[in-house]
Formats: C-alpha cells, sequence, structure tokens
C-alpha cells in the first residue's frame, strides 16, 4: 500500500524552516555586530582593549576599565558565591541525603532565586543591601584598614563590592543546581570505600567526592562567572557607574554591560556608536568562551555516568 | 570529628545565607510595595512630575502587550525548531542550528537589546513597542526550542514505533502522538520563556524606552513594568522609591502566578504515565 508522503515532507520542511530561522537571526546578530564595530576596530585597533579611556567628547574610546570592571564584580561574585552554592550542593545531596523532603525543599528555594528578576534584585541591593554593607562592613573597615589600597577610598555604597556581593546571591540557583547534579553523579563505590576505611562524612565528602567531581564543580563555577558577566541590571544600579580603574572594594566603577545600559541613549556620531557594538562583541566573546569552556568541563565529567539516586 | 563538626557548621551557614536572602528580597519587596498598592496604582498613568498620585496603568498594559506579541513569534519558530532537533536528530541542519540555538541562549541580553536597536529602533527613527517585542521574542525562542527538544527527548521511542508500525503517517506520529504526549514539557517551556520576559530589563531600555502614557500603537514608545522599577529606583526623590517597590511587587505577583501554572501543569501529567 503507497502512503502519500506529502504531508511528512510539508512537516520536516516547516520545521526546518524554523531551524534555519535561528540560523538566520544569528549570522544577523554575528553580522550586525561585527560590521557596525568595524569603524571602531580600524581607528582603534586592538589597543582598544586596553585603552583606558573613553570620553565622547573628544571621541577616544578604550575598554580597560570596563573589562577590568566586569572582571573584578565577576571574580567578587565567585568569591562569595562559590563557597554558598557548594555549601548549599552538599547540603542537599550529602548532608539531606536521607531526607528527601527536606532536601527538595532547600533546592526548591534556592531555584526560587533564579526566577526573581533582575531588576529586582537591583532594587534591593539598591535600598536595603547596599546601605547595610555600608554601615556595618565597609565604614568600619576603611576606618581600621583604610590604608590597604584593598579598604581605600570613602565608602559610598555604590561600589565594586556590592555589586559583587549582589551578583553572588544571583549566580547561586546556577552555579548549585549544576554542582547538585555533578555530585550526584559521583559514584556511590567512592564514598563507600572512604566510609569502609572509617572516615568521618566530612572526610568522604573532602577527599573523595569533591576531588571526583573537581572538573566538574570547575564547569558550574565558570557557567557561573558567564552569568556574571552578562548580568547588567543589578550591578548597574549599584556599581556606581564611574569610568575607573581602582583596586579598592570601596571605588564606584563600571562594567561592560552596564556601559551599554548607561551610554546608549548619549551615544551620538558614527564612532561612538561603533565603539558601542565593538564593546557588545567584546562582551558577547566574552560570555562565548566562558560558556563554552563550562559546558565541555561539566559534559566531560557527566557523560555516560548514572546518576545516584 | 571536630572538624567534621565545624564543616557541618559551615554548610548549614551556607544554606542558611541563601535562604536568607531569598526569604529578604521577598519580604521586604512585600513590606515595602504592599502600602503603595491599591485600585488607582494600578491603572493610573505616572503623569507629569508634579502629580502625586502615580501610576503603573501604561506599564501594566504595555508589558502584557509586549510579552504576547513576543510570544506569538516566538513560540512558532522555538516549538517548531525544538522539534525538528528533536524528531529529525540525524540532520546536519539539526545539528548546527541546534547549537546556534544554545550559543543564542548565553546571549547578554542587553546585546540583544543593542541589536534590535541598531536594527529596528534606528531604522525606524523611533523607540517602539514593537522593536521590544521583538527583543524579548529573541531572548524567549532558545528558552522554548530548548525545552522542546527536552520534552519530546522524554517520549519513549516505543511510542512512535509503535505508531509507525500501525501504519500511521510519520508527521501524524509527531503531531498527534509524541507532541500531544509532551504537551506538559512543551506548556512548561513556553511559560518559563514568558516569565523570563516578563522580567527582563535591560533590552527594553534601548527598545522600548518607557512611556509616561499608554502607548496608542506598537510603533509608539511603550512602558514595562520592570522599566518602571528601574526609572523609579534610580530616581531622585525617596516617594518614587516607593512606587518603585510597589512595581516590584506587582512583577513579584506576576512572577509567581506563572510559576504556579506551571507547577499545575506538570502536576496534571504527572499522573499520566506512558506504561511503555
Amino acid at each position: 500500500m503507497r502512503r502519500r508522503l506529502g504531508g511528512d515532507s510539508f512537516l520536516r520542511v516547516t520545521l526546518a524552516a524554523a531551524a534555519v530561522a535561528i540560523l538566520i537571526l544569528m549570522l544577523a546578530l554575528a553580522g550586525v555586530l561585527i560590521s557596525k564595530s568595524t569603524l571602531s576596530i580600524s581607528k582603534f585597533g586592538i589597543s582598544f582593549l586596553w585603552g583606558s579611556i573613553w570620553n565622547a567628547n573628544t571621541e577616544i574610546f578604550g575598554a580597560l576599565p570596563f573589562i577590568f570592571g566586569t572582571m573584578y564584580t565577576s571574580a567578587l561574585a565567585l568569591l562569595f558565591g562559590l563557597p554558598i552554592s557548594l555549601g548549599v550542593a552538599i547540603f542537599i545531596t550529602e548532608k539531606a541525603h536521607n531526607f528527601p523532603r527536606i532536601g527538595n525543599l532547600i533546592g526548591t528555594l534556592v531555584e526560587l532565586l533564579a526566577a526573581v528578576p533582575s531588576v529586582i534584585y537591583g532594587l534591593w541591593a539598591l535600598f536595603v543591601l547596599s546601605p547595610f554593607v555600608k554601615n556595618y562592613i565597609e565604614i568600619p573597615l576603611h576606618n581600621s584598614l583604610g590604608f590597604i589600597p584593598l579598604f581605600a577610598g570613602t565608602p559610598f555604597g555604590l561600589d565594586f563590592l556590592n555589586a559583587g556581593l549582589i551578583l553572588a546571591i544571583m549566580i547561586i540557583p546556577t552555579v548549585s543546581a549544576i554542582t547538585r547534579d555533578i555530585l550526584n553523579a559521583v559514584p556511590n563505590s567512592q564514598r563507600e570505600a572512604m566510609y569502609a576505611i572509617g572516615a568521618t562524612h566530612w572526610e568522604v565528602i573532602w577527599k573523595s567526592v569533591l576531588p571526583y567531581a573537581r572538573s566538574g564543580i570547575f564547569g558550574a563555577t565558570i557557567l557561573g562567572l558567564g552569568r556574571a558577566v552578562g548580568e547588567t541590571m543589578a550591578v548597574t544600579m549599584v556599581v556606581g557607574n564611574q569610568i575607573k580603574i581602582s583596586p579598592s572594594l570601596f571605588s564606584g566603577g563600571y562594567t561592560l554591560a552596564s556601559l551599554l545600559a548607561n551610554q546608549v541613549f548619549e551615544a551620538s556620531g558614527k564612532l561612538f556608536i561603533s565603539s558601542i557594538i565593538e564593546i557588545c562583541l567584546v562582551l558577547f566573546l566574552l560570555a562565548f568562551v566562558i560558556n563554552v569552556i563550562a559546558r565541555f568541563l561539566i559534559w566531560r565529567m557527566t557523560k555516560g555516568v548514572h546518576f545516584r539516586g | 570529628m571536630l572538624v567534621d563538626k565545624i564543616m557541618s557548621a559551615l554548610i548549614i551557614v551556607a544554606v542558611a545565607i541563601a535562604v536568607i536572602a531569598l526569604v529578604a528580597i521577598l519580604a521586604d519587596t512585600v513590606i515595602q510595595g504592599l502600602p503603595v498598592i491599591n485600585v488607582d496604582f494600578l491603572k493610573n498613568i505616572p503623569g507629569p512630575v508634579t502629580v502625586p498620585d502615580r501610576g503603573i496603568g501604561p506599564d501594566i498594559v504595555g508589558t502584557f502587550t509586549m510579552v504576547g506579541l513576543a510570544t506569538l513569534m516566538s513560540v512558532p519558530i522555538g516549538v517548531g525548531a525544538g522539534v525538528f532537533f528533536s524528531e529529525w536528530p540525524e540532520s546536519r541542519l539539526s545539528f548546527i542550528s541546534s547549537f546556534t540555538n544554545d550559543v543564542l541562549a548565553e546571549f547578554p541580553s542587553m546585546v540583544i537589546g543593542i541589536f534590535v536597536w541598531v536594527t529596528l529602533v534606528i531604522s525606524m527613527k523611533t523607540f517602539s513597542g514593537l522593536a521590544g517585542a521583538v527583543a524579548l521574542g529573541i531572548i524567549m525562542i532558545p528558552i522554548i526550542a530548548r525545552t522542546t527538544e527536552e520534552s519530546l527527548k522524554i517520549v519513549p521511542r516505543t511510542l512512535r514505533e509503535a505508531s509507525i508500525a500501525l501504519g500511521v503517517s510519520r508527521w501524524k506520529t509527531v503531531v498527534r502522538i509524541v507532541m500531544s504526549t509532551g504537551k506538559a514539557g512543551l506548556a512548561t517551556g513556553i511559560l518559563l520563556a514568558i516569565a523570563r520576559a516578563a522580567g527582563e530589563t535591560a533590552p527594553l531600555l534601548v527598545t522600548a524606552l518607557g512611556n509616561s502614557f499608554f502607548a496608542k500603537s506598537i510603533f509608539e514608545p511603550t512602558a514595562a513594568i520592570p522599566l518602571f522599577v528601574f526609572d523609579y529606583a534610580i530616581s531622585p526623590y525617596a516617594i518614587w522609591h516607593s512606587y518603585a517597590w510597589g512595581a516590584a511587587l506587582v512583577l513579584i505577583a506576576i512572577m509567581l502566578a506563572l510559576n504556579l501554572v506551571v507547577r499545575l501543569v506538570i502536576k496534571r501529567n504527572v499522573t499520566t504515565r506512558a506504561e511503555i
């Protein structure tokens, strides 16, 4: 019996069209980003990446303050966010392993953190977190240890430290969720072997589970870094928006993403706009490379693994 | 033994910090935002600077309009691509497009906003709700495509094989059997994408711009709730800050409603299990 295959090819073509649409979208994005930044690339060349002046009047643009700001705030985010995410993941997979309801509850609560829109994080950071940190952490630190460059400069509350802190909270759901999967992928035999030679629970975690999961956890961290790098709104609201390169935690700063948010409206003149687009390109490449590395590390750890119950 | 106890305590501290942060954010939003909410707030326009009774009417309408438009644009492409990735995974187009989709998912939303700014806003010579909707749509597509693909991949292969064995055509198998079985996952993916779009601010800053009045068409600057929160939070007036909290509470309420619908959809389908 011959079947009419018209319906089959119609569906396949229609669906393929949707897949092609995604490719076209990507090409358009890449195309616009590259073509519109050629003016700026040809004017400044590779030194754009370490140029520290961003001045619309003299039409000199350099990305260094913003790359520095992005790196600094993201590093702080990892510094504060990684231990907490790790703690949450260890709690859910190890400590609460025999109490699934508690584990699920904590897991759900942490996932809820991911559902909060970025601008609300910014709002809370601006009016609640930042004053608190300024009054109880920054000012005492500055008064006692202000001679150290890390704590120099009068704290105003809108600085690298606060941006790093709110970013840390924002990456907790991502990093802890992936770390949970990673830890669950560690074979039980590892734990059993440690228990068999008389290890305490923490020794099991520290000496056999975590080392086994090392590259996966590293991958989860890099994924969190990718999130932090692209984050715009919450950072813009508390980073201080000053074009400065300073090692001080209490210094105002600027990140690549918040530059885009703030300066798009001031952008007039072809070179300015082209420099803005080049910043977009830098930001995109940064996020892209970070994510590729992260995915590779995570994939390497979890391929072909039977997940622990 | 002591190290064991200390580390256990530290782990609990870490969990406590995460939970306290969540509770603090939600509680502060409710405490600061609730006093501001009333019927007037929900339907008034912000108006000129001197007017005291401000409202987020245009923002609510704007958010619904732009997210709705974005959904209309992104669901066909997202679902279509997702089904293609799942049902024809051997195709080279499928592999390339799926990889591209993952890259698209990782684009910072601000960069997507600037892309739409450079293309639509500058060529139309105006900020518009349409540009905002397009930006949101671009952000939604990868989410929908990925969740669609994953939901359909979970459908047991034996269902497809049984259907073909009975002589059902491929297209009917995909549409009537596979997609129908995976429809809860599909719906969840779309709802999650909608929730994400409703909360996005950065791309709207440079496409829809925001508006103190109801936009009369999608070719005008359009207001949105997250934009309102941002604009009023960074303003110099203390009373405007409380309006920002109020709008934030409305936004959280919308998020919560969407997440609740997602849980209901999932729950409904957990009971219908494939016996194979």
